[in-house]
């Protein structure tokens, strides 16, 4: 007479194999919808529209009132050329306008002289382009700040700013949106000097702007017109999929 | 004769595999972004030994000219990265299971043994417990290393917000290098943790998916010993 075994452990694990896989497949199955539904959404400029309002979320977490480090003007160095886009023929500095208006008002035109009333702000920074890359450089320039306040700009009949501001140059070829708190922060400038000499036109000269808080995108060469605006402007390279707030 | 045993509770078998697809999604993004500024390689003298990437690498995993698409991608996934990271951490501290990661003095030169093991050069069987110490060592890394990751990224993603933290991990681009050079690190992690796991064979794998193994009814100790599971 042969003892019957006691009851392996076989029936159990085959169970739980089963029902691991089961649930397992059913979790893969699950993602790759999830992925194919996010890839699928209806897109704004490029992007599914669920990670642009991660991008708006993003934007709104961060904040854009912090200072950007400043460095030693011993570490500046000369920047890659990157961006002809807009680039004019004529760059001139004493011919050179910048057109600055807002809702219901009409153009007012402002010649480089004019920014020299302005206090003359000089900073070591670190550009960074949203390639990747980056290189301190010591900007020269105003604060646009100071621009804006000067010549009593921005404000709505009621005092309040307009919230957004466009940026373009002479051929409107490129152009960059910003909201009114980063283009009022301290550390972005009309900027005619670079490493302690003029602002060349290779580098955006006679005048460009420089957001520390933003990618190198944000900071247009060869400015020619500022436009306060109520609804978010177009940017350039928003519009081919980048991140319209582009903060740092 | 053998009996079930537990081995891996759910909320790590769960956190380790939701992480499977979600680390996937950091890297292929973060690759599309790399690719738009890739200078890193590793040279000795003027030589250079490898190449981060040569062009047939973007050029076979489709990754050119996506870098907006990268960004998208890369900065929505990475609440679900951290988030998923933090919970796991959580959970080992909670439930006490960090007690089987944590490594100690001996460690190093245990996991040195462990190695000698696999390949053949030593005979002593490897001391039980749940994970020997090439494990620790490794489990616990890549847990380190999933820290680095959120914290170098944070850096070069808000180098202004977060300027002091961009300032102690040596600057923005010392930063974007260490947030590169973790990636390698996971591409390391992953070829030899598939590589231990196909030769651990199919009952540990089953674990990592049930949570529980088959041991032989004389091994106590090498595993908890916990009730089976209901049937349910």
């Amino acid at each position: 007479m042969s003892v019957p075994n006691p009851p392996g452990p076989e029936p159990d694990i085959r169970r739980l194999t089963r029902r691991g896989f089961v649930r397992g497949g059913l979790a893969a199955v699950g993602g790759l919808l999830g992925w194919t539904w996010l890839r699928t959404r209806s897109e704004i400029d490029g992007v599914p529209w669920p990670l642009r309002a991660v991008q708006r979320f993003n934007a709104r977490l961060w904040g854009g009132d912090g200072l950007a480090p400043e460095f030693p003007a011993d570490r500046a160095g000369d920047m890659k050329l990157n961006g002809p886009i807009g680039q004019p023929v004529n760059t001139d500095q004493a011919a050179w306008t910048v057109t600055a208006s807002q809702p219901g008002w009409v153009d007012r035109v402002f010649h480089l002289a004019d920014l020299a009333r302005l206090p003359r702000i000089e900073m070591t920074t670190e550009f960074k382009c949203i390639e990747g890359w980056s290189q301190i450089v010591t900007w020269g320039g105003v604060r646009l700040a100071d621009f804006v306040l000067a010549n009593g700009l921005g404000r709505r009949t009621d005092g309040e700013w307009h919230p957004y501001v466009s940026f373009a140059t002479p051929d409107a070829a490129y152009y960059v949106g910003l909201d009114t708190p980063s283009a009022l922060h301290p550390q972005t400038l009309l900027c005619d000097r670079m490493n302690g000499t003029a602002l060349s036109a290779d580098h955006g000269g006679p005048v460009r702007l420089v957001i520390t808080l933003k990618y190198g995108i944000k900071n247009i060469k060869w400015l020619n017109t500022i436009r306060f605006a109520d609804t978010r402007p177009a940017d350039y390279w928003a519009e081919r999929g980048y991140d319209w707030h582009a903060g740092l | 004769m053998q009996r079930l045993a537990h081995k891996h509770d759910r909320a790590i078998r769960y956190l380790h595999w939701v992480n499977v697809p979600l680390l996937a999604v950091m890297v292929w993004s973060g690759l599309l972004i790399y690719w738009a500024y890739d200078p890193y390689r590793i040279a000795v003298g003027g030589f250079v030994l490898v190449q981060f990437f040569p062009d047939w690498f973007y050029r076979v995993l489709d990754l050119e000219h996506g870098l907006a698409t990268g960004m998208g991608f890369h900065f929505a996934f990475m609440w679900l990265f951290a988030i998923n990271g933090l919970a796991f951490v959580a959970y080992t501290f909670w439930s006490g299971h960090w007690r089987d990661l944590r490594p100690n003095r001996r460690t190093p030169i245990e996991a040195f043994h462990v190695a000698l093991h696999d390949l053949k050069l030593r005979k002593e069987p490897l001391p039980p417990g749940k994970f020997n110490a090439a494990q620790k060592l490794a489990y616990t890394g890549v847990i380190l290393m999933g820290a680095g990751s959120v914290v170098t990224g944070l850096a070069i993603y808000k180098p202004t917000q977060l300027a002091w933290l961009t300032f102690l991990l040596g600057g923005y681009q010392a930063a974007r290098l260490e947030h590169f050079a973790l990636t390698i690190g996971y591409g390391l992690f992953l070829v030899a943790h598939v590589g231990q796991v196909v030769k651990a064979g199919w009952n540990n794998f089953r674990s990592m998916v049930t949570g529980y193994e088959l041991v032989p009814t004389s091994e106590e100790g090498k595993t908890d010993v916990r009730p089976e599971p209901a049937r349910s």
